[in-house]
């Protein structure tokens, strides 16, 4: 939150106890309680903005940016699955459950999402009837709580994901709390109303990936082999999570890095657990590549997706498709400047509002108040979301040409460099101007 | 629809081509047999049809049952009946783990005893097992009842939401934030109908209740463990 006291310039902040440091101690002796919010890590760390794209020049022929084509159709989960997923576009919508959104921001994403032929995804608390109706594409989420879980909706989705984790929070359970538990979220998670409800971490009935294995297959025998099975995980030891979840049936799998959002977790979670996206990447590749099944089990990466610019280097980094989460609810509205007012009077400002396990959102997203969720036009939502992936998918698109790719599936490392050793070791492609590649 | 049983041999086609029919029921009746610790046996069945499998079953047996009336002769592996929606799951013999997991409704009768995790975060499933049960069972159950005839393994009803529990042995210990409960003339009368449906002559005045304290309904200080 921005502030009007200027500091006297001669003061010095320490970089150990900062002022945001010193404001948590201060609010955990108050409180007696850790920081709950949503959003993903906040913490600088290695990104996408530490990569660039080499276009092309002598050596490499680029497309021209208006008139050639550049392909951006993605086919997900054709290993296994009678219909598999053809989508338009290779941005899709994260998982974001109903509870934490309102039933109104689920029907915009799926809105959006349709618009421009992508898929958007379900959440812990089950599958409403408004995102079933609007979504052209539906994944699924099968989560530790199965809240809402139930083989007539199984049946209607369009694939399965089987969430092992997110990368706000690998190894953690999800929470919802007790003022966003309407009647309506209560009933369809089989809680009371108006309490602090926890997902379960551990799914309830497999343990390991012998057990997934066998569940996988039980998911594919109830709806006949016909959807695609997707594995999500929270970005940590990706390498070896990635073989497993190949080696557990998964037709795609979802890498989610630490900078993926999440409604409500302890902040000292979000900013200490899990690794950075840009990391995940080269660990998941190396492992399908090894198995000899890199684009044959898909791989979608999300976690701090924000620009086409973002979507080229995942992809390039070998990604098949990406997910947003955080910058979908922007789109919709979420940290809009027009609500500044209403952020001040809940002790934010726009553009740091994390505050999404409140239930207070201003903007009418994460909310389940029928009067703030009325604020979201459904419509005029997935009007703005369609309009924000067709830039992600042009600003990519432009990238990819002048790289010389007919298709965006074309991008490759060696179409990257980085800006820092610590993205080059990370991403594993040289630092820019070098050819050195830290720890290759 | 045939009135008649159909024979399903498992040793003979695959527990594809199996579900694939009880999907798709020609028949009223089915009979399964060799299912030789198969998994998946009967998952996914929608459908008022009864299913009789005549021998032991691997994970998922009867997984998401939606109506159907599935007796499994035998044991049953990891996950029996789990999410079940309506119905009935019977199994004659033992049941491995997280037995009727999640399950939202419809009624699951374990003849013998069920391993670990027994009930966990059920939804409104009835499940009555006629000897023990393993620790960790009830777990974060959320609805539904679960009738134990013989004892429980520790940490009963761990993290409970409003299911209802009844033991008529011993409990190793009660799991967090479960506590016993009076036995009220109301309890003792689901009770009786929960054994009837699942015809074990136990007298209810034999059995302990147990559920939520609810004092971890809200985060506070101190409410964790």
């Amino acid at each position: 939150m921005s502030s009007s006291v200027q500091p006297d310039p001669a003061l010095r902040e320490s970089a150990t106890f900062d002022r945001a440091t010193i404001a948590g101690i201060q609010r955990a002796a108050a409180t007696g309680v850790y920081d709950i919010r949503g959003w993903g890590a906040k913490r600088r760390l290695p990104h996408f903005d530490d990569l660039l794209f080499l276009g092309a020049s002598m050596s490499r022929y680029p497309l021209e940016g208006y008139r050639e084509r550049c392909g951006t159709d993605v086919v997900l989960g054709d290993r296994n699955a009678k219909y598999p997923l053809h989508l338009d576009i290779p941005v899709t919508i994260a998982g974001m459950s109903f509870g934490a959104l309102s039933a109104q921001a689920k029907e915009a994403l799926g809105r959006g999402a349709s618009e421009v032929g992508t898929s958007t995804t379900t959440g812990d608390g089950g599958m409403t009837p408004e995102e079933r109706g609007q979504s052209k594409h539906l994944v699924y989420q099968y989560l530790p709580s199965r809240y809402g879980m139930n083989p007539t909706d199984l049946r209607k989705a369009d694939a399965i994901e089987v969430v092992l984790g997110q990368g706000a929070k690998p190894g953690g359970g999800g929470m919802l709390l007790g003022q966003k538990i309407s009647d309506r979220v209560a009933a369809m998670r089989t809680l009371p109303a108006g309490i602090d409800q926890r997902s379960a971490c551990r799914h309830p009935d497999w343990t390991g990936p012998d057990d997934l294995a066998i569940k996988i297959l039980e998911l594919r025998e109830i709806t006949d082999w016909e959807k695609p099975v997707y594995v999500k995980i929270g970005a940590s030891r990706t390498y070896y999570d990635v073989k497993l979840a190949v080696a557990s049936g998964a037709d795609v799998v979802v890498v989610d890095g630490m900078q993926g959002g999440t409604a409500a977790t302890q902040d000292v979670f979000i900013e200490n657990v899990g690794i950075p996206t840009l990391a995940a990447i080269p660990q998941a590749v190396q492992a399908l590549q090894e198995l000899g099944l890199h684009r044959k089990v898909q791989l979608i990466v999300s976690g701090g997706i924000r620009t086409g610019a973002d979507v080229a280097k995942a992809m390039a980094l070998g990604a098949d498709a990406v997910a947003i989460g955080t910058a979908a609810l922007i789109a919709l509205g979420d940290n809009d400047p027009r609500y500044q007012a209403e952020y001040e009077a809940l002790g934010s400002s726009a553009g740091f509002y994390d505050d999404f396990q409140d239930g207070r959102d201003p903007a009418g997203i994460s909310t389940q108040d029928p009067e703030l969720a009325a604020r979201l036009d459904p419509v005029e939502g997935g009007r703005r979301l369609a309009n924000y992936l067709r830039v992600l998918t042009l600003e990519a698109q432009t990238i990819a040409r002048a790289c010389g790719k007919a298709h965006l599936q074309h991008l490759e490392p060696e179409d990257l460099v980085a800006l820092t050793i610590e993205a080059a070791a990370m991403a594993r492609i040289p630092l820019a101007g070098t050819n050195w590649i830290p720890g290759a | 629809m045939s009135t008649d049983t159909t024979v399903l041999d498992l040793s003979t086609s695959s527990v594809r081509e199996l579900n694939a029919e009880l999907h798709r029921p020609a028949a009223k009746s089915y009979e399964v047999r060799h299912p030789q610790g198969a998994h998946a046996i009967a998952a996914g069945v929608d459908s008022d049809i009864t299913v009789d499998v005549r021998g032991h079953v691997g994970y998922y047996a009867a997984g998401m049952n939606d109506g159907g009336t599935i007796t499994v002769h035998g044991n049953a592996g990891t996950g029996v009946a789990e999410n079940m929606m309506s119905g009935t799951v019977r199994v004659t013999g033992d049941a491995s783990q997280s037995a009727g997991a999640t399950a939202h409704g419809g009624l699951l009768v374990i003849e013998g005893s069920a391993s670990m995790r027994c009930g966990i975060s059920m939804k409104g499933v009835d499940v009555v097992v006629g000897a023990d049960i393993g620790p960790m069972s009830a777990f974060m159950a959320q609805a539904g009842r679960l009738v134990v005839c013989g004892d429980a393994g520790a940490d009963l009803g761990d993290s409970i939401y409003e299911a209802r529990i009844y033991v008529r042995g011993a409990v190793a210990s009660l799991g967090a934030d479960c506590v016993e409960k009076e036995v009220r003339a109301e309890h003792r009368a689901e009770l009786a109908e929960l054994l009837a449906a699942a015809g074990l002559d136990h007298d209810p005045a034999g059995f302990r209740r147990y559920g939520s304290a609810r004092r971890l309904y809200h985060f506070a200080r101190g409410n964790t463990y």
